[in-house]
């Protein structure tokens, strides 16, 4: 008797309509966060009748002044386990009460929280107290990002100081740049022009700054071998950066009256516009060297093998990875990736700048033994997923922003 | 007898060098011959109009997925960030994701970083979304913002401000009076971004400064050319949710889309990348021959030069 | 002296904050302005390059120079698309601002500029683009050669990929059955494996050394330590 008395009131707690109402009901501003979000803990009761449960936020003063009929407003629908860790509600509105003074917060905003039956029955709604969320001088997240930032730019200020005090600075040679002076010589004998192509992105791209800089090193060994330099840009600022960078090298190299502004060019923004005009020239003109320095796309192929068709040297440089394959099958050398970014350093032969190469290798070595860290501790979280290593694992990957 | 068997000999020794003079001379073949093989190999198949099953692989079903995932009535934001070059790989994904989302029933906002993407994203609104979904509404249900220049600047203002970015929509509309877009000013408040991009700025652009800034607030998925899968494949599928890759990416989704909202009538739209599936597949056999034909001249050039010592 | 301090501060100025604002909250606006800068600059610089264009382009019309024909097209488009665009000829009136002169869609191909791009521009540059199909033939067929025991592995597997990415992959392995030990042998399990694992791993070392290459470039650049992208007068 006992037994069904029991049996009925469990079968009637199942199939009650409306579950207890949430308790524990806390709004927490999130800490260390880009400001403007609050987090929603709450406590479910009975889990086995609650289907999910409600949030709803106060309507700010402004959201109250445009629309008065809404004074509470739905953020989140979730399932009844959420409350432990909390649901994080992102994005709410700025406090404009005070003209910029609290710019950085919202206004105190309260939560309600309500439990939802298994047949959709709600329970009464229970509040949190108003709470303002405020913005963070610091996104602790992105910490590891921020240490690893850190990390290289000390790497790299270092040995620019080491260089500078006078620590040698050993660098392997990198023969696409040994080659600049034997194709442009090259292109004197057969009396020919060179043309540099700096990349079609525009002076925002770091790709395109090193590109200039290796042009300032081909215009200058071109004006010293009185050799013709033709550099059609695609960007109207990369054009008028170019022809200050030939400029210079001309006065470099004693010879300001051989520069030819009329050699550097504005073609056209757009893509394969650019690359008609320069492959048409290239075939017309029969270029005995040609350099492809910056930032490129579908363009690569196209130039490298009408590059490849009138016999020119070519040499190229990107840190397109997706375009690396297409030059190192079509030209004579390649500086791949971060090479070109070297280049500008090696070429220049300053202790600061070649000091800052050994920093950059620093870096990659620091790199290197925190991916193989990271490796190591997932291995062996992977063999024993409950133990210390998963957790350092775990803490590692969160540190690091994953 | 000795004389006939040396003229045998020499006879076969002259023939067989001549073939391998042949062979080798391969190694310097006009290149116009092989361009005249890729358009043959290209060409005969689109005539014949050659359409081949494809099998959905793991990230057609991904994307598909996060699209279906999201609740019925979402927002989403599709940016189309490639020109007409690379329409022919990009557009048939295109076509099938607006399609996807509209099937789903949630609220599209098109944009562009491409100068050119706006013009394709009306070409597939018009193709696509009125053609297969009439009821969508201009404002309501599908907003159109247009190019923006700015590059990753605009996404990154876009994760703060997007009144800033885009004040108006493309018709010059104010982004306030558009009831989809109303009290939306952060990237943050869709529910999915989808780029269909052909470089830069594109997929890894979107990865970097949207998904970077916020990354629990949105599924991002992305669709690309296949040169540039390989800069994307290592954001796969942690920060890009689903991956559609080039042609045969398309293809697959474009089946899996079909099969679940299937369309009465043009159906051809949506089944342009089966379609090119055909010329893809006769143009890499091309590709293999070539290599192996490449091969077997250097062979030959090699025997050759032994043979002359 | 000042041609060159002054670039320099500003680049270490708006590199520095670019750099803080994605750590720090309070500074994102500071970062909204840098680029909002940039945008304004790069569209003012459109008049630059448009008058470079005409500059050269006229230049090499009224001297008879060689292809001066090529530049008086050149010419003549430059015009008629800005014309088309700046006075939307032929553009549809909007339905929104009927009364609002200019106010209309200039980019349905009803429109003088609509239709140049969409059936002008848009085949021009497609086809530009499938010049690609050409020349990754030609090259694969000058450049693929088995010399040494890595060319091979870069052949062999560029035939995997090659065949994987088709029906071919499915029709040649696609009998062996998904489930069984032998199913790493079928085209698209050896895709996945060469793209996911190989290719990705290589690409991630060179993504994180171009990383690093930019950040050190960068950092020679608000540092004042790299100034060779600017004259030295």
């Amino acid at each position: 008797m006992m037994k069904l008395l029991m049996m009925s009131l469990a079968l009637t707690s199942m199939c009650s309509a409306m579950p207890p109402s949430a308790t524990d009901v806390f709004a927490i501003d999130e800490p260390g966060d880009a400001g403007f979000a609050l987090r929603v803990t709450f406590t479910v009761p009975d889990l086995a009748a609650t289907k999910e449960v409600r949030i709803e936020r106060a309507a700010t003063k402004a959201e109250l002044a445009k629309d008065a009929n809404m004074p509470w407003i739905v953020v989140a629908t979730v399932d009844a386990n959420a409350g432990i860790e909390g649901v994080l509600v992102a994005d709410l509105p700025k406090d404009e009460s005070n003209d910029g003074a609290n710019a950085n917060q919202t206004e105190a905003i309260a939560f309600r929280v309500a439990t939802v039956g298994i047949d959709g029955e709600q329970a009464a709604f229970v509040e949190s107290a108003a709470v303002i969320a405020k913005m963070n001088p610091f996104i602790m997240k992105r910490l590891g990002l921020a240490v690893s930032v850190v990390v290289t730019c000390a790497s790299v200020i270092t040995w620019i100081l080491l260089a500078r005090a006078g620590r040698p600075v050993k660098l392997r040679r990198i023969a696409a740049l040994d080659a600049v002076d034997e194709a442009i010589g090259r292109a004197t004998e057969m009396g020919r022009s060179v043309l540099f192509v700096p990349g079609i992105q525009d002076m925002n791209d770091i790709q395109t700054v090193a590109g200039i800089t290796v042009l300032g090193r081909v215009a200058r060994t071109a004006a010293e071998y009185d050799a013709t330099l033709v550099v059609p840009t695609s960007r109207s600022i990369v054009m008028s950066s170019a022809r200050e960078t030939v400029q210079a090298a001309h006065f470099a190299a004693g010879r300001p009256e051989t520069y030819k502004e009329g050699n550097i060019n504005y073609i056209t923004d757009e893509q394969f516009g650019y690359v008609a005009y320069v492959t048409g020239q290239m075939v017309r003109e029969k270029p005995a060297a040609c350099f492809y320095m910056g930032a490129f796309y579908a363009e690569s192929l196209l130039l490298a093998e009408n590059g490849n068709a009138i016999g020119a040297i070519q040499i190229a440089g990107t840190a397109e990875p997706s375009q690396l394959p297409f030059f190192v099958a079509a030209c004579d050398y390649t500086l791949i990736g971060e090479e070109f970014f070297a280049a500008s350093a090696y070429l220049s032969g300053e202790r600061d700048q070649l000091g800052s190469l050994k920093g950059q290798d620093l870096a990659k070595a620091i790199t290197a033994v925190v991916i193989i860290m990271g490796c190591l501790l997932a291995t062996f979280a992977a063999f024993a997923p409950e133990g210390i290593a998963a957790r350092a694992s775990d803490s590692f990957q969160s540190f690091l922003g994953g | 007898m000795t004389n006939t068997s040396h003229s045998n000999h020499s006879s076969n020794a002259t023939q067989s060098s001549g073939i391998r003079g042949f062979l080798a001379g391969l190694s310097s073949l006009d290149r116009r011959w092989i361009f005249l093989g890729v358009a043959l190999a290209v060409g005969i198949p689109i005539l014949l109009k050659l359409s081949l099953p494809e099998v959905p692989g793991p990230m057609a079903r991904a994307t598909f997925n996060a699209i279906e995932k999201i609740p019925s009535g979402s927002r989403v934001l599709l940016a189309f960030d490639y020109d007409p070059a690379s329409q022919g790989e990009l557009q048939p994904m295109a076509n099938a994701l607006v399609h996807h989302c509209a099937s789903r029933g949630h609220n599209i906002v098109f944009m562009a970083l491409w100068p050119l993407g706006k013009q394709l994203a009306d070409k597939t609104i018009k193709d696509v979304l009125k053609e297969f979904h009439p009821e969508y509404v201009e404002g309501t249900n599908y907003v159109q913002l247009g190019f923006k220049t700015g590059n990753e600047g605009v996404i990154k203002l876009m994760t703060t401000a997007i009144t800033e970015q885009y004040p108006n929509d493309a018709s010059g509309a104010a982004l306030t009076d558009i009831p989809l877009m109303s009290g939306v000013n952060k990237l943050s408040e869709f529910k999915l971004i989808g780029t269909i991009s052909a470089g830069y700025p594109g997929a890894k652009e979107w990865v970097q400064y949207a998904d970077g800034a916020s990354p629990e607030a949105f599924t991002l998925v992305a669709g690309s050319t296949g040169v540039q899968v390989s800069q994307l494949l290592p954001y796969y599928p942690k920060q890009l949710e689903g991956l559609l890759v080039a042609v045969k990416g398309a293809a697959e989704y474009e089946m899996l889309v079909t099969e679940k909202y299937p369309v009465a009538r043009h159906q051809g739209r949506l089944e342009e990348g089966r379609r090119r599936m055909g010329p893809q597949l006769v143009a890499h056999l091309l590709v293999i021959g070539l290599i192996v034909l490449g091969n077997v001249a250097m062979i030959a050039a090699r025997g050759a030069k032994g043979g002359a010592r | 002296m000042l041609k060159r301090t002054i670039p320099i501060l500003i680049l270490a100025t708006s590199g520095a904050i670019l750099v803080v604002a994605y750590f720090s909250p309070f500074t994102t606006n500071w970062s909204e302005v840098v680029l909002m800068w940039f945008n304004i600059l790069a569209a003012v610089a459109y008049v630059l390059g448009a008058g470079n264009l005409l500059a050269v382009n006229l230049e090499k019309v009224s001297s008879r120079r060689a292809g001066w024909a090529y530049a008086l097209i050149t010419l003549v488009a430059f015009a008629s698309m800005l014309t088309f665009g700046l006075f939307k000829i032929g553009g549809v009136p909007s339905e929104a601002h009927p009364d609002v002169p200019y106010a209309g869609d200039y980019e349905s191909t009803q429109s003088a500029f609509g239709w140049v791009y969409e059936y002008m521009l848009s085949p021009l540059t497609a086809t530009m683009f499938a010049l690609l199909a050409f020349y990754v033939a030609s090259a694969a067929f000058r450049a693929f050669r088995a010399k040494n025991l890595e060319s091979i592995l870069l052949l062999g597997t560029a035939f995997i990929i090659l065949l994987a990415q088709t029906a071919a992959g499915m029709f040649l392995t696609g009998w062996i059955p998904a489930d069984s030990v032998f199913a790493f042998l079928r085209f698209d399990s050896l895709r996945i494996a060469i793209t996911e694992y190989i290719q990705t791993a290589g690409m991630r070392a060179i993504t994180i050394g171009i990383a690093i290459g930019i950040a050190a470039t960068s950092l020679r650049l608000i540092l004042g330590v790299d100034r060779s992208y600017l004259s030295k007068q």
